[in-house]
């Protein structure tokens, strides 16, 4: 009886949850082998929002996409999306349900060219939401216009950017998970990607980044997760982001 | 001039079907990073069911064809039915494991098909329509020959359509690129997979097919033709289909006029034509430089301690017990408990340059058959002595694994493995076909040990001395700055580079060092038999030798021991079963050694010592 309770008690908040928050992580615990790299991470993301998992170098980020993506299954904890649980699925079955990932090295397909990378992502279209074409992509991305027959090995470190966040789109996805895509780029370039951001929440794609650049991260996003030693130890909204809490946790 | 338009157009379409199978092989390595050594099986069964539908099926133009194409498709569902059976279950596995599936396979099939097709030769049927000569300036060549040479390109320009034009093609490039992001993009690799292996295996049964009416069937066209697919991948460019048709091209070519020039120079001509390839071009020719030469993981992360205390003592428990052994044991255990010795020096050998030199030799047979028939014909073209001809066999050897050695240590990973299948192939043929030399298929008989160790029990001491001293030897270099070297050489390409270590000429060395041992294993080898065959240095010999240390596991010493000791002890049980009683006249010692490679690939795939290892590390670790 106590246990149907317990469930009950748990179960309540989960649905609340599924009507706010497309994402979240309760108690993830992540490991290479024997090396745990997340501890119990935890964190709910609004549907409308453009959040941020703010941290140095190795803390974690990285990890926390794959194991949302399913590179990487978690020990224990859940992973909801949309309400779904999503834990240790693998990857193709998270992203056909409209959860698209950018990684932080980018893999383009060198050997296929920028027109070729887009259809590798493209999927069936999704309800209620105008697909992504390339002639829109084109549009978001003004410096892919006219590259479509060069190789993805041939264009610039910016534009790999621009065709992985292109590519990602192209499988009309609910929700993106950007992993570092500052890092690397040309102040000029920077700026377009913020726009491009921008841009998709207004297409109503919920974006999380993962970013060492609070600068960028300041630009964009509603709300932070800062992240330290695998675990979220700080949230807010952006504004409400205070100097001491980056001192303490950022290099900056 | 006509005979030499007619000499090439003869090599023209002899590429053809060489171009099938490869490109299939191509493929499905690309894709799903399986080395198919059942790949060469697929032709073989497509070459016996076109065979056979052809004869089935009324004569006529249109059936032979449709019987062309029905063998295709028939050994494409076959391919389907194993990936989806067992390489499905495995691509989590090491790569060397699905190679050794794959290798099982192979010999399932092997023996199904001599149990299924029959032991015969079968002559392919004349293709209707297509079965008389054109006439060119005075020489003949046969009108099939002419429809292979349009067939091909015809092959070749439909799969560049398919994987440039359709979006399967593009997914399956993006795959063969890089298969975590192709899932990461929402892409379900398993029908990706078995739709490849589906197109591989339909082109291998389609070369098998069509190559009917001018090669007929046979059961050794499985590893024949997987030597030199290997040989076409390798210089084409791995990956590259339009490198495998101007490879297929070019062994084509080679083979036909060597024929005319030398029939023996084939071989030789294509091992110089590979060696100009790889110096000149080490990706072949349309291959691109590998980004990262990935080694299989399971090769790395072999950190190599000196067994712990606890080890030692059983070791050298074991050893007790072999010096003791004939004070209890008959001469038949005795001969058994030799044999064990030799085939654990071998594999140790092949383990060196394996674990610590992250090399993966297809072909180690090469040195151990071949330091059997170099002490062989020592004896028997100079007479000389059993302890000359056992010191000389290693060098012998030696000498060859650094001719070799060089052109494999250009490449890495999975190329250079398929070098040295290739090399091993050559030295297998050459030793099979020049007989008045080797003895050709009939062997060398009539080597026996010299007097003073004729006795069995001295013998015995005498293979003992040899094969523990040589495994002492190597166990003892890997712990010496030589053996430090080589892992650094296998860890890291950058690093010993920097600090001033020339990684290719360390690699060739420990290349020539697995070399010496297995050649020394190899010449008191052929003494304990007393006669030597081509079987020693072939690719099935390579590959027992490869999957006892896969077995074993390559993770530890005690793996190519422990590995080496279990296949004997199989191979010797399974001679023991009583076939003849059940009406059988063979023994399918093929089917069932092939039959438990799988079971065992499915159940330990870290290595039998590998997991007891792990099992049971708390039992034999120090203090960790
Ligand atoms: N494949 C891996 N195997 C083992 N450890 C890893 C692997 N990938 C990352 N790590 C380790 O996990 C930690 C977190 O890495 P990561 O998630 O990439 O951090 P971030 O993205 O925040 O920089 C780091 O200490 C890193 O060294
Ligand atoms: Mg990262």
């Amino acid at each position: 009886m106590q246990q149907v309770h317990n469930g009950i008690a748990i179960l309540i908040p989960m649905e609340n949850r599924q009507d706010r928050h497309i994402l979240s992580l309760k108690d993830v615990n992540t490991f290479y082998g024997k090396a745990q790299i997340l501890f119990d991470m935890s964190l709910a993301m609004s549907r409308g929002e453009v959040a941020v998992l703010l941290g140095r170098n190795g803390v974690g980020k990285s990890t926390t996409f794959k194991s949302i993506i399913g590179l990487v299954v978690p020990k224990s904890g859940s992973i909801y999306f949309k309400g779904e649980e999503i834990t240790g699925l693998p990857p193709y079955k998270v992203c056909s349900m409209g959860l698209g990932y950018v990684p932080e090295d980018r893999r383009i397909f060198t050997g296929l060219t920028v027109m070729e990378n887009l259809e590798v992502g493209r999927r069936l279209p999704r309800e209620g939401f105008e697909p992504w074409t390339s002639e829109r992509l084109f549009e978001l991305f003004p410096n892919l216009r006219g590259l479509g027959k060069h190789l993805g090995g041939q264009i610039s470190g910016g534009e790999q950017q621009m065709l992985t966040i292109a590519r990602t789109l192209m499988g009309n996805p609910e929700m993106i998970i950007l992993d570092e895509p500052s890092e690397g780029l040309a102040p000029v370039i920077v700026d377009q990607l913020a726009n491009t951001i921008r841009n998709l929440k207004e297409n109503k794609v919920a974006v999380l980044l993962a970013e060492q650049n609070l600068n960028f991260a300041r630009r964009i996003c509603d709300r932070v997760f800062i992240i330290d030693h695998g675990r979220v130890c700080h949230e807010s909204t952006m504004a409400g982001l205070t100097g001491d809490v980056c001192e303490m946790y950022l290099a900056v | 001039m006509g005979a030499f338009i007619v000499q090439f157009l003869t090599g023209l379409s002899d590429a053809a079907s060489l171009f099938f199978v490869a490109a299939g092989l191509s493929l499905i390595f690309g894709v799903s990073r399986v080395v198919n050594m059942a790949h060469g099986s697929f032709y073989m069964v497509g070459a016996y069911v076109a065979y056979f539908v052809v004869s089935f099926l009324p004569k006529g133009i249109f059936t032979f064809w449709s019987g062309i194409i029905i063998a295709a498709l028939a050994v494409g569902v076959l391919g389907v039915i194993i990936e989806i059976l067992l390489m499905r279950r495995l691509y989590k596995a090491p790569e060397l494991f699905m190679l050794m599936a794959t290798f099982a396979v192979l010999l399932v099939i092997a023996d199904l098909s001599l149990w299924l097709f029959g032991a015969e030769d079968k002559i392919g049927p004349r293709a209707p329509g297509l079965d008389g000569s054109y006439n060119i300036m005075g020489a003949l060549i046969p009108q099939y020959d002419i429809a292979l040479i349009v067939v091909a390109p015809l092959i070749l320009i439909g799969l560049w359509l398919l994987l440039n034009k359709t979006r399967w093609g593009i997914l399956i490039r993006a795959a063969t690129e890089d298969r975590d992001m192709l899932a990461a993009l929402g892409v379900n690799q398993k029908w990706l997979f078995s739709s490849v292996f589906f197109l591989g295996s339909c082109l291998a049964g389609l070369g098998g097919a069509i190559q009917l009416p001018k090669g007929g069937a046979d059961l050794l066209m499985d590893l024949n033709v997987i030597a030199t697919a290997f040989v076409i991948v390798v210089v084409g460019g791995m990956g590259s289909i339009g490198g495998a048709f101007l490879a297929s091209v070019l062994i084509g070519e080679l083979s036909s006029f060597g024929v005319l020039v030398l029939p023996q120079s084939t071989l030789v001509m294509m091992f110089l034509v590979m060696a100009v390839v790889l110096i000149v071009r080490p990706y072949g020719l349309l291959g691109k430089p590998e980004a990262e030469e990935h080694l299989p993981p399971e090769l790395v992360e072999s950190p190599l301690r000196p067994a712990p205390l606890k080890f030692r003592l059983v070791g050298l428990g074991v050893l007790v017990v072999l010096i003791l052994l004939p004070f209890f044991a008959g001469s038949f255990q005795l001969v058994l408990f030799g044999e064990i010795a030799i085939f654990a020096l071998a594999c140790m050998s092949l383990f060196f340059m394996m674990g610590p030199g992250g090399m993966v030799s297809f072909g180690h047979a090469a040195f151990f058959g071949g330091g059997a028939y170099a002490a062989a014909l020592l004896v028997h073209y100079t007479n000389s002595p059993m302890e000359l001809a056992i010191a000389l066999a290693p060098l012998c050897m030696g000498l060859l694994a650094l001719i070799i050695g060089w052109f494999c240590v250009r490449l890495s990973g999975v190329y250079l493995a398929m070098l040295t299948l290739a090399f091993a192939q050559i030295c297998w043929s050459i030793v099979f076909q020049w007989s008045g030399f080797t003895g050709g298929d009939d062997g060398i008989l009539g080597i026996w040990p010299a007097k003073w160790a004729s006795n069995e029990v001295v013998f015995y001491y005498l293979t003992l001395l040899v094969s523990i001293g040589g495994i002492m030897i190597l166990r003892y270099l890997l712990f010496t700055p030589f053996g430090y070297t080589m892992r650094a050489c296998r860890d890291s390409h950058l690093r010993p580079d920097s600090i001033g270590i020339n990684v290719k000429r360390q690699q060739w060395f420990s290349f020539a060092v697995a070399g010496v041992f297995a050649g020394l294993a190899g010449g008191i080898y052929v003494f304990s038999k007393g006669s030597v065959f081509p079987t020693e240095m072939s690719i099935s010999r390579s590959f027992d030798i490869l999957l006892s240390v896969l077995l074993g596991g390559v993770h530890s010493m005690s793996g190519p021991l422990v590995g080496s000791t279990v296949f004997i002890w199989l191979e010797h049980q399974i001679s023991q079963i009583p076939f003849y009683k059940w009406g059988l006249q063979i023994q399918p010692w093929r089917l069932i050694l092939g039959g438990i490679y799988i079971l065992l690939v499915m159940a330990f795939p870290q290595g039998i010592a590998g997991y007891f290892g792990r099992r049971f590390e708390g039992t034999f670790s120090v203090n960790k």
